[in-house]
């Protein structure tokens, strides 16, 4: 057998070695754009936050960019103005990201009953996230009003006991009121991956839990918890990577104020390195930004990996 | 089929090594020009949003246009907030147009990056030397650009009001000192007539701040920067005056005299009586006139120590330093300095006109007109904002600054801030030698 | 008894949570068509949400004659469909070459792609915006070709760096994989190329995955804001959103703007409603863990 093998071998060879050739290099060819792509639109400008960040580069400026060493790190890390955005940054996160996988998750139980009616509550739980950010920016900022809808609505459901603040002027309800804007709008989004979640747990195991005389909270807590523990991760990873990115509602809305309650490091580098064109003190807030994704998202898989 | 894979792989490689040769000589090239496609230039200004202002550009665009059959002027306009930010990037892309406005503190800025070339605007209809000097931007003694009006800056009131509350009318000659005025609005707030006494326009954004506070801040004897030699705010808009300033303006906002964040356009208020005095431009002044006759007060800015003082400069043309066709963009700029649109622009938008002949010919700006306060008030009490390439950041920051003491903030922090960061965009920035 | 209450409490809560999210975007498109002291007048009754009153299209037109709204709406249409046809191309190839050829560094490019997926683009957007500037430009000057630097202010900037994504090669990745490779040597052995099972076979059979990928590059550049800001100036390239936040800054009535927003969201839910079940699925299946 052995034998027939390698006798044959010699003939097969050559036309094997043709044919992977031809076929190495049209995969080449199949991947060659979209690499290049990658290459000059995403590992180029990181590998540019970090070189930018230790120059003097401008947008624009007659004198050419010079190393400067840290001095963009030290003047960054006596800048009070960074040390909030990074709290209010980890502040927005640590809020929206329980409350809006939460909430999805409520959502998700809510529509995946057999009830008549559920596929139109699912559509409209998810027309906010095919509405853009910009918009719902708009929109809210109106609502949020001293004297907009939202005020309204508390004043009657109270019987004008109560007025609202003005949310978006008020240092204390500022955020608040970005943070339920955001949740609003990008709940709906977590609801269908708790849903497709959800949609892969057996029927016959909650047919075992009742078979155990099990209520309806030991089946969600032993049961549906449980197996969707890949889901989970899936939505802690995503919302928590997508909040630290808070910027748009802030750019439209509030501008980073009042008092910088509302500054985020996306906002305050698109601030420094676009309206004030200080390019390289960006790079280095963008840099920074960097590493705090990176470690935040290895930690959370390395926490998620740790249970396998 | 053999062929065929091969060409697509020729053809990938090909696609690649283009995208990847795009991004290896990155560096090189350059120089190129814009701005003008053959003889059609492009204008940009800042006047999307005041059709009045807008409407008077469109019409010298149309009679240049008309007036000779080679070159031709095509406008595009900006919202006011976004235009300085959108020709920083313009620049930086060389995309920049033919003709462009600037706002005269910002002259300097452009002049030193490179974005415009000087002009020479010699045997035009109006000299320059007729130009009232806030009007004429310079940097490093070459000529960059011209306005056709400034603006001045008053009080505006309604006698009937003062009167009741028994509020002197303050004149050139003796203006309001800063404990009459603080007494003025405090009795104003207690009659519970007006939500907020005073209207400063708080509702508006970016330059606004710098134009209508830092004059109150020079009044308390402060500055935005050590004039001396342009290197340092620290120890000046830090200090002890500018504290002050930046005490009296957040207690403005806590007092209650003020609201945080006014109107985005606040003269609808003041019209309709729900404040009883607005800080404002002279662009306003006709629409006030012609809401309360002789009852409207046009009142001289307070005096808060160190002489009463408004902010001078307003928008002005220039040429970008990338245009195309410079001849043509010469041509418009020598054009447009005709007496007949230095009247336009200042009629359409209650300013005050760059030149003596044309304040002649505008109805109330004329000496004894009841606009003529305006005019002298800009020429005592005017001073330029900073000239210095650092202005616009120095700007930003102020405004900040100044949002935040609104918000609360405390005065000798939020000032050190802004003194601290303006210092450091020095340095960084060797002090804008370049 | 206690069943049906139950059943009732969630539908109850269905519905209240349903006005929840409905409400604000009913009352932005009832506002856009009533004048501005009666979108304020309207606010303490239910008539917020209903058409009622003086009720007209001005709001609409207003805008149309203040900004060039229909270039933005175009602008838009154009660069977003454009970056969703190229993205498809040029993803489902390199995801092709990734998941059914075999080729040296295969694997390397595989895990740097999936490596990749974990950088948001504000990370590096600021970096990007020094570095589109310096790239360079092929243009037209009038009839000649002329080498310059700088992306800013054009259509591919808008487009190019948003064409190859990571998770869409992983998506077609994990398609492709699902379909027998049988199917490969069957059509070798019948004399096919590479390029030809690609066409003929694999992309025919993965509709699914390209609508997936078609709607989630889609809405990110319809939405796309904080890039145009950067990079595009000009009125002829600006796209709907830095569109309709310049409008904002007008000083415009509250109608308009809420005309303006109608205008360039509710044909994007239309959209939604009408192809729903593959813009829920292809959410859905983002989170399916490959």
């Amino acid at each position: 057998m052995l034998a027939a093998l390698d006798r044959l071998r010699p003939v097969r060879r050559t036309r094997t070695t043709s044919a992977r050739r031809r076929e190495s290099l049209t995969a080449f060819g199949m991947a060659t754009p979209a690499v290049a792509l990658l290459l000059v639109f995403l590992v180029v400008p990181v590998a540019l936050a970090f070189a930018l960040a230790f120059t003097d580069a401008r947008l624009i400026s007659p004198t050419p960019a010079r190393f400067v060493g840290l001095r963009n790190f030290t003047r960054l890390f006596d800048d009070p103005v960074f040390y909030k955005s990074l709290r209010n940054t980890v502040y927005f996160a640590a809020v929206v990201v329980p409350l809006q996988a939460g909430l999805a998750l409520v959502l998700a139980l809510l529509v995946n009953a057999k009830v008549r009616g559920v596929n139109f509550f699912r559509t409209v739980y998810f027309l906010p996230v095919v509405t853009s950010m910009v918009v719902v920016s708009l929109l809210w900022t109106f609502l949020y009003r001293q004297d907009g809808l939202v005020n309204r609505v508390i004043s009657t459901l109270t019987f004008g006991h109560f007025d609202g603040p003005d949310w978006l002027g008020d240092p204390a309800t500022a955020m608040p009121a970005v943070i339920l804007m955001s949740v609003w709008q990008g709940v709906g989004f977590h609801m269908v991956i708790w849903l497709a979640g959800l949609q892969t747990i057996p029927a016959e195991l909650y047919e075992a839990a009742d078979l155990d005389g099990a209520t309806r909270w030991d089946r969600f807590r032993h049961v549906t918890w449980p197996c969707l523990r890949e889901t989970r991760t899936f939505v802690l990873v995503t919302i928590t990577i997508a909040a630290f990115s808070l910027f748009t509602q802030i750019r439209v809305m509030t501008q980073g104020g009042p008092l910088d309650s509302t500054t985020t490091v996306v906002h305050q580098a698109v601030h420094t390195g676009y309206d004030q064109q200080q390019t390289a003190y960006a790079a280095a807030i963008s840099l920074i930004f960097f590493v705090l994704v990176l470690a935040v998202s290895l930690i959370q898989r390395f926490l998620t990996r740790e249970r396998d | 089929m053999v062929f065929r894979i091969r060409r697509l792989a020729m053809a990938s490689v090909a696609v690649a090594s283009a995208t990847t040769l795009v991004a290896g000589c990155a560096s090189g090239s350059g120089g190129s020009t814009s701005g003008a496609d053959g003889n059609t230039l492009t204008l940009w200004t800042h006047n999307a949003g005041n059709s009045a202002e807008l409407d008077v550009v469109k019409k010298i665009i149309k009679d240049f246009n008309g007036s000779q059959d080679k070159y031709e002027v095509k406008l595009q306009a900006f919202p006011q907030t976004d235009y300085n930010s959108s020709v920083v990037a313009a620049a930086s892309a060389r995309k920049l147009p033919c003709l462009l406005d600037v706002d005269g503190p910002n002259v300097a800025n452009w002049a030193w990056g490179g974005y415009l070339d000087p002009i020479d605007v010699s045997g035009s209809e109006v000299p320059l030397t007729d130009q009232l000097e806030s009007t004429v931007g310079r940097y490093k003694d070459k000529l960059y650009a011209f306005g056709f009006y400034d603006v001045s800056l008053a009080f505006f009131s309604r006698k009937s009001v003062l009167n009741a509350y028994d509020i002197r009318i303050p004149t050139m000659d003796k203006p309001w000192t800063k404990a009459e005025f603080d007494a003025a609005l405090a009795k104003l707030k207690k009659s519970g007539k007006f939500d907020y006494p005073l209207e400063m326009g708080t509702g508006g954004t970016g330059e606004w701040w710098s134009y209508g506070y830092s004059p109150q801040l020079q009044s308390f004897g402060g500055d935005l920067i050590d004039r001396g030699d342009h290197k340092s705010a620290s120890g000046t808009l830090d200090g002890k005056n500018s504290v002050e300033w930046g005490k009296w303006f957040s207690s403005l906002a806590a007092k209650g005299y003020i609201a945080k964040k006014s109107a985005a356009d606040p003269n609808p208020d003041f019209l309709a009586g729900k404040s009883a005095i607005h800080w404002d431009g002279s662009w306003n002044a006709a629409k006030n006139a012609d809401k309360f006759g002789d009852d409207l007060a046009i009142l001289p800015p307070v005096d808060f120590g160190d002489g009463p003082k408004i902010g001078g400069a307003s928008w002005q043309w220039a040429m970008s330093s990338s245009c195309s066709n410079k001849e043509g963009a010469q041509a418009w700029l020598k054009f447009s300095r005709q007496n007949k649109y230095f009247v336009d622009y200042a009629k359409a938008t209650g300013t005050l006109p760059a030149t003596e002949a044309a304040s002649q010919q505008v109805e109330g700006y004329e000496p004894g007109g009841k606009f003529n306060v305006l005019v002298r008030f800009a020429r005592e009490y005017a001073q330029v904002r900073p000239v210095t390439p650092a202005y616009p950041y120095i700007s930003t920051e102020f405004e900040k600054a100044a949002k935040d003491l609104l918000a609360g903030a405390d005065p000798e922090e939020a000032l050190g801030q802004a003194a601290k960061n303006i210092d450091n965009n020095l340095k960084t920035n060797d002090y804008y030698s370049g | 008894m206690a069943a049906f209450l139950k059943r009732l409490g969630g539908q109850g809560a269905r519905i209240v949570l349903a006005l929840v999210f409905v409400l604000p975007l009913v009352f932005m498109v009832v506002s856009s068509f009533k004048p501005d002291d009666q979108i304020f007048g309207d606010l303490d009754s239910l008539r917020a949400f209903l058409p009622l009153g003086d009720v007209s299209l001005d709001n609409y037109t207003g805008v149309f004659e203040r900004v060039p709204a229909a270039r933005f709406l175009l602008n838009s249409v154009l660069i977003s469909t454009i970056t969703v046809v190229l993205g498809i191309i040029v993803n489902s190839l390199a995801a092709f070459a990734l998941s059914r050829m075999r080729w040296p560094g295969r694997k390397l490019v595989l895990t740097a792609v999936i490596a990749t997926l974990i950088v948001p683009f504000e990370t590096f957007a600021l970096p990007l915006v020094w570095w589109v500037n310096q790239l360079p430009l092929l243009r037209a000057n009038g009839f000649q070709l002329e080498w310059t630097t700088g992306w800013m202010d054009t259509y591919q900037v808008q487009i190019l760096p948003f064409v190859a994504n990571a998770f869409s090669i992983f998506f077609f990745h994990q398609y492709f994989r699902s379909i027998p490779k049988e199917l490969d040597e069957a059509a070798i052995v019948d004399g096919a190329g590479w390029f030809t099972i690609y066409r003929r076979i694999v992309m025919p059979l993965s509709a699914p995955a390209v609508a997936t990928v078609a709607i989630l590059t889609f809405l990110p550049a319809w939405n796309s804001y904080l890039w145009p800001l950067m990079v595009v100036q000009s009125e002829e390239l600006r796209p709907v959103m830095v569109g309709i936040s310049y409008f904002f800054q007008l000083n415009v009535g509250w109608g308009q703007i809420m005309a303006y927003s109608s205008m360039i969201t509710v044909p994007i839910l239309a959209l939604f409603v009408a192809f729903q079940r593959a813009f829920v699925s292809s959410i859905a299946s983002t989170g399916v863990k490959g």
